[in-house]
């Protein structure tokens, strides 16, 4: 392999300005070699360190394989390790001179949906992976359906083990076709397909020599590359109000500010604004930060933000542009993703949690639940357990400010918590 | 959603995929991220309390707290668990942090608990206070009923934090299931809890060791003296270059010379190594931490005692 030294240098300040965050999740079944490539991409990039090295170096050695396994890279904890299965999301780091990547490795394995669903909440591009001798099968439709269920921004097919099919481009072409056949169902705006050896490298960091009828990027150019900058919606302006600052100092005696994550769209000083729930109009006296005054400030921005009038705003209100405003509603449709092994209780009660917002609601019905593999909607069982994705009608005690999921991930989520137990039991996306 | 007819396409929205300028670099969005989970945090619980260790993780801690409040100060203390055995610049840099900061510091004394008989003194050459911590720091979280302790922990730290949360839930005994822990989607953190039970929280999860140096370089943020290279008396143990100091007894074997060396991670002078180096200025750290091919933990003797050392520990409630 060639020494990438460039992976090497620590960055420049200006490098730093243009660097931005990628995360992307990646899936795929048992032995697809998802954890191969994983490992090649952060070998590849110099993200591993020696030590690490030397350590699955000698596992490999001692366990009898030939060359050093970089699958091992990855592995997760030691009751799993001892199990030989991975059960949760793992998230993982690479950097080169253009990106920072955050890698959220999700276990393929059927019964993992949940897993799958929590790397995909939050990932710009969802990586699947083929195994070329195997081509489409119902895990790569699952896998496909969920990040386009989770709006996933990019979808990337690696074809991978294109050295066990010799690298016959008729094969890529073949299942290549048989996903876009299958695809133009989903709603997925990016799809990509990259072959690939990840045991070899082919495609993965280096061009691989194997495939000169490829003409595509591999799969590390197009992870630098792909445009990510229309990822956040930059045309709703939502603002949910997180914290109160007020500093009870003499400087800063009538110092009030709303401090908070931007949530969509772009808030300029001097805007016109409307606060929810209260629906009073009011304008942005400044958007305040520790490092000083913003003009603007878009997601993710974590700022804090000043209104003219003298209005008394708490945690959970929303600041929004008067001619744009979210849903006021206690009544929800909601895409639910099931995470408990106690099933959803028809009539049951939740506590709902909705950007900052916190309310308590009831399940009033289960419309169908919807078969992950085919699509199909299933109108007859509607017990809804772990793993299960459905339609369910929410309504709340009180309203929320929601935006349906498809225009914003951020104001168009929510997860429900069981009351008796506190834990997280499902994840829903607003329709 | 799936459903075709559910999708209304957007014309803005295409608009709005020709601007690029609304990008924020890599280490803003991780601030950004970091400050929302402090923020979520003083929201959420009752009485957090950030767990200060000294280092670089903790100080970018503070750091991050102090930008999430302005101009108000940060709504919580700082806790330290002192083993007696820190680098006195290190306590030095603490105390006069604090004071800037205008936070309260709680210092959990693990000198006392051993004077008061609650705890004894690991006996031999390689004797630390580590797992001393671990009592000492439930107790003290105890004590002061926190009910959310804010740690500098980052998951690229070590192959056990992988699959750790931003919010990390503790039972009654401050002990951390792998398989009780709650999923984290979007930004929806659920913060809730049964009586007894706490939260430890990760705000700086998603950042590398890189990541941290360069933010404290672009952020021009003091760090204590140890940090950058300067001439000590060290000896080598299994490998480490130890500062010579007089808690640590040195075998016959082991001999004293001086060298230019800095520390990477902050911790019990004990079991805490040095560092070969001559990068005596933020530029050359980074440039040092960059090609270097060790991971830092690499550094710390109590790390290598078994491959999954970080694990147990953190079963037990120390991280
Ligand atoms: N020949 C070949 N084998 C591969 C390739 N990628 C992965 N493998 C092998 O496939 C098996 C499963 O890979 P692994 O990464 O553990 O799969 P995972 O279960 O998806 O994480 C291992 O024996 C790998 O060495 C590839 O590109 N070519």
């Amino acid at each position: 392999m060639a020494e990438n030294t460039e992976y090497l240098k620590p960055k420049t300040n200006s490098q730093i300005k243009n660097t931005e965050l990628l995360r992307f999740t990646t899936a795929g079944s048992v032995d697809d070699g998802k954890s191969t490539l994983i490992g090649r991409l952060l070998y590849d990039s110099k993200s591993i360190f020696e030590d690490q090295y030397e350590l699955i170096r000698e596992v490999s050695e001692r366990r009898g394989e030939e060359g050093v396994n970089l699958a091992l890279l990855t592995d997760g904890l030691k009751s799993e390790r001892e199990q030989g299965i991975t059960i949760d999301v793992a998230y993982r780091y690479f950097a080169t001179p253009k990106r920072k990547f955050i890698i959220a490795d999700t276990p393929g394995h059927i019964q993992y949906t949940r897993n799958m669903v929590t790397g995909a909440s939050t990932a710009n591009v969802a990586l699947v992976l083929i195994d070329a001798r195997q081509g489409v099968v119902e895990q790569t439709r699952r896998h496909a359906i969920i990040a386009s269920l989770l709006q996933i921004p990019h979808l990337v097919i690696c074809i991978n083990k294109m050295d066990l099919v010799g690298y016959s481009e008729k094969v890529y072409e073949e299942i290549k076709e048989d996903f876009e056949g299958f695809a133009s169902k989903l709603d997925v705006a990016d799809v990509h397909f990259i072959p690939i050896s990840a045991l070899n490298g082919d495609n993965v960091v280096n061009r691989s020599t194997n495939m000169a009828w490829y003409e595509g990027s591999t799969l590390m150019y197009y992870l630098e590359n792909v445009h990510i900058g229309s990822d956040h919606n930059l045309i709703d302006a939502r603002f949910p109000i997180q914290y109160v600052v007020r500093p009870y100092s003499d400087e800063y005696h009538d110092y009030r500010g709303y401090a908070g994550r931007v949530a969509g769209g772009i808030f300029k000083k001097g805007d016109e604004v409307m606060l929810l729930p209260s629906g009073f109009t009011t304008k942005i006296a400044k958007i305040d930060t520790y490092d000083g005054e913003l003009e603007e400030a878009f997601p993710p921005m974590s700022v804090t933000v000043h209104i003219e009038d003298d209005y008394d705003l708490s945690r959970g209100d929303m600041i929004v542009r008067v001619n744009n405003t979210p849903e006021v509603t206690q009544d929800l449709e909601v895409m639910i993703c099931w995470f408990s092994e106690r099933p959803l209780q028809p009539n049951g009660k939740y506590t709902i949690m909705h950007t900052t917002q916190e309310a308590r609601c009831v399940v009033k019905d289960v419309r169908y639940k919807l078969d992950i593999n085919s699509l199909h909607r299933n109108l007859e069982d509607r017990n809804i357990r772990m793993n299960d994705i459905a339609r369910i009608v929410l309504r709340t005690t009180k309203p929320l400010f929601v935006d349906k999921y498809y225009r914003n991930r951020t104001t168009g989520s929510i997860i429900l918590i069981d009351e008796a137990t506190n834990n997280t039991v499902g994840a829903g996306m607003v329709i | 959603m799936v459903n075709p007819n559910e999708k209304i396409p957007s014309v803005e929205q295409k608009m709005a995929n020709k601007k690029t300028d609304y990008q924020l670099s890599y280490l803003k969005e991780l601030e950004a991220e970091s400050i929302f989970i402090i923020r979520e945090v003083a929201a959420q619980f009752e009485k957090p309390v950030l767990m200060f260790s000294g280092g670089k993780d903790s100080i970018l801690m503070t750091h991050l707290a102090m930008k999430a409040f302005y101009p108000a100060r940060i709504p919580f203390p700082l806790l330290h668990v002192d083993t007696g055995h820190n680098f006195p610049e290190a306590i030095t840099f603490r105390d006069e942090l604090v004071e800037r900061l205008g936070v309260k510091l709680i210092v959990g004394d693990v000198q006392k608990y051993i004077d008061e008989g609650k705890l004894v003194d690991e006996k031999g050459y390689s004797a630390s206070r580590n797992a001393l911590q671990i009592p000492v720091l439930l107790e003290e979280l105890e004590k002061g009923k926190f009910d959310a302790a804010l740690g500098g922990a980052r998951r690229d730290e070590e192959k056990a934090r992988a699959k750790e949360r931003f919010f990390s839930h503790r039972d009654e005994f401050g002990q951390w299931d792998p398989k009780n822990q709650r999923p984290e989607l979007w930004n929806l953190f659920n913060g809730k809890k049964n009586f007894g039970e706490h939260f430890r929280i990760f705000p700086i999860s998603n950042w590398t060791e890189l990541d941290v140096w360069q933010y404290l370089h672009v952020e021009n943020v003091p760090l204590p003296s140890v940090y950058y290279a300067h001439k000590r008396v060290v000896f080598e143990r299994d490998g480490v270059l130890l500062a010579h100091n007089e808690f640590t007894p040195r075998r016959p074997e082991e001999e004293l010379k001086e060298m230019m060396v800095r520390c990477r991670t902050m911790g019990d002078m004990t079991c805490t190594g040095v560092w070969e180096s001559d990068a005596d200025t933020m530029e050359k750290i980074i440039q040092e931490v960059a090609t270097t091919r060790t991971t830092e933990r690499g550094a710390r003797a109590d790390d290598k005692r078994s491959e999954t050392a970080m694990e147990d520990r953190k079963k037990k409630g120390y991280f």
